[in-house]
């Protein structure tokens, strides 16, 4: 290319390089829109299927189960005597693990003992009320499949699912992977242009997220209803039952919220005023970090 | 620094959690977040009007069918009935109606019968899986005629409910209903039970007769049948959403 150019003359090319610290659009507006739709919709979903949980804490593998059928039971929680001093407990698979204060046993906001599950700070609402949490349940988790519909069609249209989102074949090489781990471990973080691209990690991590969890939480969620069981009879089929499916929903539950842990977490090391602000604003200013 | 950041996560968080409580108490955000019900109604009725709920073997049948709800009704009228082993106990079929019914047990039993091994999902969480048997809805439906303007079937019980501790929310006693829709009422699986695994049903699980609308939840397979209305309207029977539960904020629509 450049050797059939001709030369015109001797004056310098301006060939202007980006400068050193410059706005550049990091976030398209329907990432920005559906990826704060969807952390209302996570937060409403997690918070109301911690109460709906409440109902019933037991989960069980299979189609059928309930207290009559102490052999399906997998998970477990509850409370034990004294009871003017009682002890919280989640049992997971025949193991007791002493959650007294959190999980069976908690202090209600007004004080005093609350034999629930997950305490009031953790649900929603905060009380026992299973009605008003499936309610808002079932609205969060049609705002849950739209709006993932909605970033899913954008991010496969414009490509950027597999340029962004998806781990390209050079970066999950081990060598690659085990650099991105050392890089994690000593909260260095990519500056510059590098900033401008997601690490392996991370891609690892929002490909889990979107493509495997919240898919998983939606489909063992349908699993669940009767109407749709009937509906389509693969639902339940695929997860080995409907007491299966509530077992698995409640695991990529636990999955999500681990995410949204470390994604606050990784946020709040990595600057969140630029993070967050870019997330907003779309813009994100690169170079000229310390 | 750090400690002013946590300091300003801890401020909003705090005010979020306490505001969430109000919200879900707000009419507006109500209204807003019931119109999911809507969604499911609609969307249940679009992909699945005719399907059909899984049908198990004998093998699955669960070991004891979990007794929820009422145990044992208080209504003497029931009481009575049951002391006769049901003999004089008749389902009333009235409302829109070309012909009004009034069937016994045995008129119930020479009407076709169908027997089916269903999954019984409780709105709790839990599941038990049953075979039932009993005439379809839809036959005794056509006997009596429907007239214009019929959209809903409602169903009347024996039993006074109080509640239920562990779901939590409103609490309160009335007599138990529930209602459901003309497709479901016409669904080849919607009968009126009288048997649960080939015993006539215990007091427990609702004796004599009981609805099943098996791709609905549990609270709608009402027991202790005593009536059954065509209605153009759920507005005159409880509290005007439909069911005991419905009046109580669950979901009229159960197929969720």
């Amino acid at each position: 290319m450049a050797s059939t150019a001709p030369p015109v003359d001797d004056a310098p090319q301006f060939v202007t390089p980006p400068p050193a610290v410059r706005s550049v659009l990091r976030h398209h507006w329907l990432v920005r829109a559906t990826h704060w739709l969807n952390a209302i919709a996570i937060i409403i979903l997690l918070m109301t299927g911690l109460n709906i949980f409440g109902a019933h804490p037991r989960l069980y593998w299979g189609d059928a189960g309930s207290v009559d059928q102490r052999t399906r039971v997998w998970l477990e929680t509850g409370a034990s005597p004294p009871w003017n001093n009682p002890s919280g407990w989640i049992d997971i698979a025949g193991q007791r693990f002493d959650t007294t204060g959190f999980i069976g046993v908690s202090e209600k906001p007004t004080g005093g003992i609350n034999f629930v599950a997950f305490p009031h700070w953790a649900t929603l609402p905060s009380m026992r009320d299973l009605a008003t949490a499936r309610t808002w349940h079932f609205f969060a988790a049609w705002l849950l499949i739209l709006n993932g519909l909605a970033w899913l069609l954008h991010g496969a249209a414009t490509g950027r699912l597999w340029r962004e989102i998806l781990p390209s074949p050079a970066q999950l090489s081990p060598a690659h992977l085990w650099h991105d781990i050392v890089e994690h471990a000593k909260l260095r973080f990519p500056k510059g242009e590098a900033a401008l691209s997601y690490e392996v990690l991370q891609r690892l991590a929002y490909a889990g997220v979107t493509l495997i969890l919240i898919p998983t939480v939606i489909l063992t969620g349908l699993a669940m209803s009767p109407g749709m069981d009937a509906a389509w009879p693969f639902l339940d089929a695929l997860w080995g039952g409907r007491q299966s499916a509530r077992s698995v929903h409640f695991i990529a539950m636990a999955g999500i919220a681990g995410f949204l842990i470390l994604h606050l977490l990784l946020v709040i090391l990595s600057g969140p005023f630029r993070q967050v602000g870019a997330m907003i604003t779309g813009r994100m200013t690169i170079g000229g970090e310390k | 620094m750090i400690r002013r950041r946590q300091l300003l996560a801890a401020l909003p968080a705090g005010l979020l959690l306490s505001g969430c409580d109000a919200l879900t108490r707000n009419p507006t955000a109500k209204a807003i977040v019931e119109s999911g019900e809507q969604a499911t109604y609609r969307w249940q009725r679009l992909v699945g009007r005719d399907g059909l709920a899984r049908e198990f073997s004998a093998a699955d049948i669960s070991p004891v069918f979990k007794v929820n709800g009422t145990h044992a009704p208080t209504n003497p009228e029931w009481q009575r009935l049951a002391a006769g082993g049901f003999a004089d106990w008749r389902l009333k079929v009235t409302g829109l109606v070309a012909r009004e019914l009034s069937l016994s047990l045995a008129d119930l039993k020479r009407l076709p019968q169908r027997s089916q091994i269903t999954r019984h999902d409780c709105v709790e969480g839990w599941s038990a899986i049953g075979g039932w048997t009993g005439p379809q809805l839809s036959h005794i439906l056509k006997a009596a005629g429907l007239r214009d303007g019929a959209r809903y079937i409602v169903f009347l019980c024996a039993d006074d409910y109080g509640g239920e501790a562990s779901k939590g929310g409103l609490q309160s006693s009335s007599r138990y209903y529930e209602s459901v829709d003309l497709v479901d009422a016409f669904h080849p699986q919607t009968i009126l039970a009288h048997s649960l695994n080939q015993q006539p049903l215990s007091t427990g699980n609702g004796a004599p007769v009981r609805l099943r609308v098996e791709r609905q939840l549990g609270y709608k397979q009402a027991k202790y049948l005593m009536q059954i209305v065509v209605a153009d309207s759920l507005a005159p029977f409880g509290g005007g959403h439909g069911g005991y539960w419905p009046d109580r904020g669950y979901e009229w629509y159960a197929g969720t």
